[in-house]
Order: structure tokens, then C-alpha cells, then sequence
């Protein structure tokens, strides 16, 4: 049970920390200042919330750090979902990346309060604030993107169409999913589907977006082990400072 | 959108704690005052500033540029009396 525990801790801690990496390459790059500000704000809470999550699973594996676990693994042992992975095309895949994990994100970490793991509980009653306020915000874009211009209307239906089959991922079940029901530490993550869909589907309605199909894309996901094209690449700019200067300090 | 169509211009003002008065922290732009909140509580409060906020358009403002200086202000200069500071304040009186 220990490895699934430090499995899934990963899972939470990888996603937020590559989608607060995804952000941090925007800083400086949003249309406005003011939206440049808040969406690092997102970025820097997401990169607490990895902090907590990779501490913990570094206390439970022994003899290592969050740092470590960063900056010192391979690619093939990261367990970050897919769509956090995915790259910063335009400020509409930006918000619609947002949104789809933000609304994942309130749900999973509300059932999470009552996990049996106390750690758990702890660091997503913290984090439940953050989210709530991350959603507030990217629904509030998608709806400005969606009911404002006909180009607005195309980009953000466009990114919605290209990410939503990188949610699939979000509710398919693996091993330490039916690890973590079993031991009463974090719901199945297919039970979660319902619930998530009943908000992003009224959010895209209100907002004119068209919801796109299901797709059961891959066999394998992020969270086995198995990662997009892109993951290397950040990984490559994240880890490069690190390993060639082991010792840096600041 | 054009690069200089940043929205309206907005004037923040943070409470530190309830009671207290609100004080004008700096501006902003946004294109309506929903946005405009969202900007001010990631750009004033999240270093623990404070707990309340107001936003007011800057144009909605009434600004004593306008008028002319010398005859709105200066006639004050030699009224000190007008302050009540030739009172005796009682002990035990706090927050004056």
C-alpha cells in the first residue's frame, strides 16, 4: 500500500508542479499586465500545493527531498497527468488547460478532506481555497472568451476541442486508484466524472462552446508512467540547471 | 484587440483590517469591475495587505486638480485654530 500512497502523492505533486512550470513559461507573455500577475499567482499557488505533496512522498520513500524528486528523476517516473503537460499555444489553450484541471482539481481535493491519511487531508484543505479562487477565475475567461467575439468564440472552442480528450485520463482507474478506494485514502478517480461534468458542461454551455465527444485515447497515462511528446522537453529546461551545477545555492 | 487596449482605468483602495479606513493602494485596468476586483485582490492582497476592497473608475473620481489651487487650499494656511489641538485630550482616550 505504501508504493501506491507515494504513487499516487506523485501523481497530485507531478501535475501541479509541470502545469506551475507550463505557467511560469508565460510569465511576462499575457495580453495584459494585470492577467500576467494573477495567472503567475496561479502558478506559484499550484507550486506549493507540488511542494506539500512531493515533501510528503519524499518523507514516505526515505532518503530523499521534494527537490530531489524534482529536479532528479527520470521522465518515466513522473506521474503528471497529460493535459497539464500540454504547451502554451495561445492564452485561450492557456485558460481552457486552466479550467479543465481547475474544476478536476476543486472536486478531487473537496473528497480528499476525508481522506484516512491525515497529510492528505491536511494539505488539500489548504489547497481547497487556492482552487476555488483558481476556478472563480478561469471560468470567469471562459465565458469572456466564449460570449465575446466570434474569434474569441473560435480559439476557445478550438482549445477546448484539441484538450478534451486529455481528460479522459482524469477518470480512468489504475492500480493505485483501486488502492487508494480500498485503503479509504482518495476516491476512485472514475467516481469523480459525474460530478466534474456537471460544471464544465454548464460552464461551456453558458458560454456558447460546444462540449466535445469522450474519447478513451491510450492505453496508458501519465499516471503510469507513460507521458506525451512534451514531457522531455520540459523536463530538459526544468532539471538542466541542477544537474550541471550540483551545488549551486541562492 | 490593440496593444493599447488595456480596458478601463481603475483606482483600488485596501482596508488593513475591519474598522479601519479604507487607503488608496495604486490602479489598475480592466474592462468591467468583475475583472477589475479579480486584478485588485491578485495585485493588492496577496501579501496579506488586507481584507476589504473597494474599486472606483478613476474617471467617476472628482479631483481637486481641476480647480484652482490657491483659493481652494491656501486660505487655511494661517488658521491653525481650526485643528483641535489646544484641547487638553483626557487619559485613557485612544485611537485620536
Amino acid at each position: 500500500m505504501k508504493n501506491e500512497l507515494i504513487d499516487y502523492c506523485l501523481r497530485l505533486g507531478d501535475s501541479s508542479l509541470i502545469l506551475s512550470h507550463r505557467i511560469a513559461e508565460y510569465c511576462s507573455k499575457a495580453p495584459i499586465l494585470e492577467e500576467d500577475l494573477a495567472i503567475t499567482n496561479v502558478g506559484l499557488d499550484l507550486l506549493g500545493q507540488a511542494e506539500n505533496f512531493l515533501n510528503y512522498a519524499a518523507k514516505l520513500k526515505g532518503n530523499t527531498t521534494a527537490d530531489i524528486l524534482t529536479f532528479k528523476r527520470r521522465e518515466g517516473d513522473f506521474r503528471c497527468l497529460h493535459l497539464v503537460q500540454n504547451p502554451n499555444t495561445d492564452f485561450a489553450y492557456i485558460l481552457a488547460r486552466q479550467f479543465l484541471m481547475d474544476s478536476y482539481h476543486q472536486i478531487l481535493f473537496n473528497k480528499l478532506l476525508n481522506s484516512k491519511d491525515e497529510t492528505i487531508s491536511g494539505i488539500s484543505k489548504k489547497a481547497i481555497k487556492e482552487v476555488n479562487y483558481h476556478l472563480d477565475r478561469s471560468s470567469d475567461w471562459i465565458k469572456r472568451l466564449g460570449l465575446g467575439t466570434t474569434e474569441s468564440n473560435d480559439r476557445i472552442q478550438n482549445a477546448i476541442n484539441d484538450l478534451w480528450m486529455y481528460t479522459d485520463e482524469l477518470f480512468t482507474d489504475n492500480s493505485t486508484d483501486l488502492s487508494m478506494d480500498k485503503n479509504k485514502i482518495a476516491p476512485l478517480s472514475s467516481s469523480l466524472k459525474k460530478e466534474w461534468s456537471e460544471i464544465v458542461i454548464k460552464t461551456l454551455k453558458d458560454s456558447e462552446i460546444e462540449v466535445p465527444k469522450d474519447v478513451h485515447y491510450s492505453l496508458k497515462y501519465g499516471k503510469d508512467g507513460f507521458h506525451t511528446e512534451y514531457l522531455g522537453y520540459i523536463l530538459a529546461e526544468m532539471q538542466h540547471l541542477p544537474l550541471l551545477y550540483p551545488d549551486a545555492t541562492w | 484587440m490593440s496593444s493599447d487596449d488595456q480596458g478601463i482605468l481603475w483606482e483600488v483602495f485596501i482596508q488593513v483590517k475591519a474598522g479601519r479606513p479604507y487607503k488608496h493602494v495604486g490602479s489598475l485596468h480592466a474592462y468591467d469591475k468583475e475583472m477589475a476586483m479579480k486584478s485588485a485582490r491578485d495585485l493588492y492582497t496577496r501579501r496579506n495587505e488586507g481584507n476589504g476592497i473597494w474599486i472606483v473608475k478613476a474617471e467617476d473620481i472628482v479631483s481637486s486638480e481641476a480647480i484652482d489651487g490657491e483659493a481652494f487650499f491656501d486660505p487655511s494656511n494661517d488658521k491653525v485654530y481650526r485643528h483641535p489641538t489646544f484641547y487638553k485630550i483626557p487619559d485613557g482616550i485612544k485611537h485620536i
